[in-house]
């Protein structure tokens, strides 16, 4: 066996023999004596084949990479809960200072204060973008998110019934079902009406939450007060997921009534990466604070009197708690919240505003030019980046159609709705430039 | 004494940006036209306004207040802290895998989806299982996926008495959390007098309302539980399954397989054994392994291989349904797959072995110096207890904050929960035997100290940039998020 075969390795022969010395023992497999023989014939790794050095390694990586269409080579108007944002060079520059990404979970503070700040610093923006009183360190997801506050607003309130807005994200539908069966919850969906969530019959009877997305999945910006409203009567929890980046213009959710808001952090230049990972956030008002689930950085000081950070209120969790936790969520996306507060800080106050005011001018663009072309919007209102268009066609054939003209298109929305077979999930964010968005209008009409 | 460090709101000024935004294509429309007043925030949110040196400075500064495996020894027990090869983190970067979009046509993603077969191919032959799901996004999601399996699994068999989850009394706290929050009740079982699963307690909790049996292997301890096929035989004669929480894999690679030991059901942490890496406490991978009678539960979609490519199959009718959006921590799994390639089945051989005999030594060379609650030879990890030292004033605790000053990272503390004063060591084997020694070389010092002059250790660290913190006020008082001080305001 060469030794030097494998540099992530150092342990030569003279230090195994050395080792091996010292304990006692003439070879290693006297220290798998306690394994039945059985489990050690059957074990096998034949599928694994043989070591790629690096520049072999970089090669099959990037031929399986280069099989793939990217969105820095393809104009992309797809989003739907995944998007295609500025990410300022920074933010990757300071991700990769190796002290951070090669740290695990701040269990030390003397010797963590910059990820402990991090996150303090991180749970204070998501509460000035949310108005919100208390957020944690972050959750795998939006969606996710999004069903572990269906569990707090269930233990809270003691109910089991869970009611979903209709234009909430198809697969955060899907996940609240499968999160449901856990507990035993029952979850009810409610209509849609032009694009929002239909409030005339709005049935919150034995309710533990209403649930929004906000703006919503096809891009309207829901009235968060009037629903808020109900819900509190109905003696509901509201509960809204949020694209925070709209929140760098929209009214906050806290301002509106909600008493949960949770979302994912991915349009702070978290690269889409097939989807995972991204970020999620979850804040609730100040009365649900130790209903939270997962981390939570809190100040104190140490004792020379110094302000510093710790992990804090570790009785919900599950390696205090154990079967009474809150939640059984241990590992995070803390990596991810710093990256989205490197990109938050590197905004600031008003680039952060200006940017998702640049979302809406230049969804508005193209959804005028589409109109100017013949194309029907659907449900048109109030939106942020995302709208509603309809081919009159099937939407498959036009994304096919403009990927053949080196674009990727938006989503088509057969691929969750049957009956929206001819409609497409558009989204054009800060980076779709008029000239890309005019080639887009120009193809698809083309295609009349 | 350092200086405090700012937050970087107190260092923003009015003003400042640290970024531009694109240069504007399209015409600028008046935003009162294209959204109601009533929706437009009434107060910006205050983030801070600094420049792109301040962000830089800032990130920077807080980078060295922080201790990671690039900065030194990292040997906390159960977490496999193993070096994060930098390739791996280049390749995760690749354009055609950072920016592709889940939802783009499936003739786009060809190369993400073929990645995903090949790695989960890999990790089923790894753990010998039949199928792997890599939809979870990290171990706890992972262990409640696998429950909610063997969940259906017994509803499908109309065997719906099965509501309670044995777990051993050394295991992880995310095993009764997980069980809980997949419905079920937790049943813990003892650990004998050899820190392996006692068996007669097992045959008397084992029953016709057992679901499943968690169980780690080797387990916290560091112990391989060596009666494992009894205990698979029991679990099963009584109808239950068997679940492998793989937080402890890093022993085991090409060594033995949870799916030959019996186990139904395989959480992997790629984190861990699969280097990750740990991202300061996530995001991970927990991809999800089961035999083939667990396969139609597995959360949709599966990702397979078609007569024309590979492709996602949504046709699963006993599915749990999807868990995750999308298909999982795929920029996680891109980093494991590129390490598993590196390593080879060679080399992943190499990696259990050596990790072995590194905590073997290890052990060897303190075990005379504190108390050993399991005098034998270890897998991957081991538990000292400080119970000696705590006997002369010296806690587990203070023993630890000591390995600060000698620049470590302490060991796992007080876990598991049936070892007294527990200190759980996991070096890995990326480790050489010069840093091996010299960190024993420190845990010998400070048991030296402990007799000799207890004051140094009960008052560590003395070297790190804040001594300890007030836990009890940080949890009486919590303050958790910056808020403007009133002079600040003042302009």
């Amino acid at each position: 066996m060469n030794r030097m075969e494998f540099r992530y390795l150092p342990m030569t022969e003279q230090d195994e023999r050395d080792m091996l010395e010292t304990i006692g023992v003439d070879s290693i497999e006297a220290l798998l004596s306690d394994i039945p023989e059985t489990l050690r014939e059957q074990a096998s790794l034949a599928a694994i084949g043989a070591p790629l050095p690096e520049v072999d390694l970089v090669r099959h990586m990037t031929k399986l990479a280069d099989k793939n269409k990217h969105t820095k080579s393809y104009p992309s108007f797809l989003g739907a809960g995944m998007y295609d944002h500025l990410s300022p060079s920074v933010m990757n520059h300071m991700l990769l200072r190796s002290e951070f990404y090669t740290a695990y979970t701040p269990y030390q503070p003397e010797i963590s204060q910059g990820e402990l700040q991090a996150m303090f610093e991180f749970q204070t923006m998501i509460c000035e973008l949310t108005g919100m009183d208390v957020a944690n360190s972050s959750m795998y997801d939006g969606i996710t998110a999004l069903a572990e506050a269906t569990y707090l607003a269930s233990a809270q309130t003691k109910k089991k019934r869970v009611v979903v807005s209709g234009a909430v994200h198809p697969e955060a539908k899907d996940v609240i079902r499968t999160y449901a069966d856990g507990p035993g919850l029952s979850v009810d969906y409610t209509d849609v009406v032009n694009g929002v969530t239909d409030v005339s019959d709005l049935d919150l009877t034995d309710a533990s939450c209403l649930v929004v997305q906000y703006p919503n999945f096809y891009g309207r910006i829901e009235d968060l007060e009037t629903l808020a409203e109900l819900a509190h009567e109905a003696g509901a929890l509201f509960v809204v997921s949020s694209n925070p980046l709209a929140l760098g213009i929209l009214e906050s959710p806290g301002a509106l009534g909600a008493d949960i808001t949770v979302g994912d952090a991915q349009p702070f230049g978290i690269p889409q990466s097939f989807g995972g990972p991204s970020c999620g956030y979850f804040a609730v008002k100040k009365s649900l604070m130790r209903k939270l689930p997962g981390r939570l950085v809190g100040q104190t000081v140490d004792e020379d009197g110094k302000r510093g950070f710790v992990l804090t209120l570790q009785a919900r969790e599950q390696h205090i708690r154990r079967d009474k936790a809150t939640s059984n969520i241990c590992s995070n996306q803390a990596l991810n919240a710093l990256a989205a507060s490197i990109t938050m800080s590197a905004l600031g106050k008003y680039g952060i505003r200006d940017m998702a005011v640049r979302n809406i001018q230049t969804a508005h663009y193209m959804k005028e030019a589409l109109k100017a072309a013949g194309f029907n919007i659907v449900d048109e209102g109030p939106m942020f980046n995302e709208f509603v268009v309809d081919f009159g066609r099937d939407a498959e054939e036009v994304s096919r159609h403009l990927l053949e003209h080196g674009m990727i298109g938006g989503l088509p929305l057969g691929t969750y709705e049957g009956e929206r077979q001819t409609q497409m999930l558009v989204c054009a964010t800060e980076l779709r430039t008029k000239e890309e968005i005019d080639q887009f209008v120009e193809v698809v009409g083309g295609m009349k | 004494m350092q200086h405090e460090q700012t937050l970087i709101f107190e260092v923003s000024r009015e003003g400042r940006t640290g970024y531009n935004l694109p240069t504007p294509t399209v015409p600028e429309v008046d935003l009162e036209t294209l959204l109601p007043a009533t929706m437009i925030r009434k107060e910006a949110a205050e983030l801070p306004e600094v420049s792109e040196l301040d962000v830089v400075r800032h990130y920077t500064s807080l980078s060295t207040r922080n201790h990671g495996v690039d900065s030194g020894f990292y040997p906390l027990g159960s977490c496999t802290m193993k070096y994060n090869p930098k390739v791996n983190e280049d390749m995760a970067r690749l354009p055609g895998f950072a920016h592709i979009h889940p939802l783009q046509p499936v003739e786009t993603i060809q190369g993400a989806l073929e990645l995903m077969v090949d790695l989960q191919e890999q990790l089923a032959e790894i753990t010998g299982m039949d199928e792997v799901t890599l939809q979870p996004a990290a171990g706890a999601h992972g262990e409640w996926t696998g429950l909610m399996l063997i969940k259906a699994f017994h509803e499908r068999n109309g065997d719906t008495a099965r509501t309670k989850v044995l777990v051993p009394d050394s295991a992880h706290g995310t095993n009764p959390a997980s069980a809980v929050v997949a419905g079920f009740e937790t049943v813990t079982v003892k650990s004998d007098e050899r820190g392996l699963v006692d068996l007669d307690d097992l045959k008397a909790k084992v029953g016709a309302d057992t679901a499943a049996l968690m169980l780690t292997n080797p387990n916290t301890l560091g112990l391989f539980e060596a009666d494992i096929l009894e205990i698979s035989k029991v679990v099963h004669e009584a109808g239950g399954k068997l679940y492998y929480d793989g937080a402890n894999s890093n022993a085991i690679l090409g060594i033995a397989r949870p799916g030959d030991m019996g186990f139904d059901v395989v959480h992997l942490n790629l984190h861990k054994t699969f280097t990750g890496p740990h991202g300061g406490g996530g995001p991970g991978s927990g991809p999800v392994g089961v035999k083939r009678d667990l396969i139609p539960f597995l959360p949709t979609p599966i990702v397979t291989k078609t007569d024309d490519g590979y492709g996602l199959d949504y046709d699963r009718p006993h599915s749990i349904g999807r868990i995750k959006p999308f298909y999982g921590n795929f920029g996680i799994n891109v980093r494991a797959y590129s390490y598993i390639k590196t390593m080879g089945a060679e080399g992943l051989t190499r990696v259990s072995r050596e990790a072995v005999l590194n905590a073997n030594y290890m052990f060897a060379r303190l075990k005379n110096a504190f108390d050993v609650p399991y005098d034998t030879y270890c897998k991957h990890e081991f538990v000292l207890s400080g119970k000696r030292q705590k006997a002369l004033g010296v806690r587990t605790l203070d023993i630890a904050k000591r390995l600060l000053d000698f620049g470590y990272h302490p060991p796992t503390i007080y876990f598991p929960l049936n070892v007294e004063e527990c200190i759980m060591v996991e070096p890995t084997e990326t480790e050489s035997k010069e840093t091996l020694d010299a960190f024993c070389d420190a845990m010998l010092q400070i048991a030296k100290e402990a007799e000799e002059n207890p004051e140094i250790v009960q008052t560590a660290p003395h070297t790190t940039v804040v001594k300890r913190m007030d836990e009890t006020l940080a949890a009486r008082k919590p303050v958790l998020k910056y808020e403007r001080r009133e002079a600040s305001s003042v302009k």
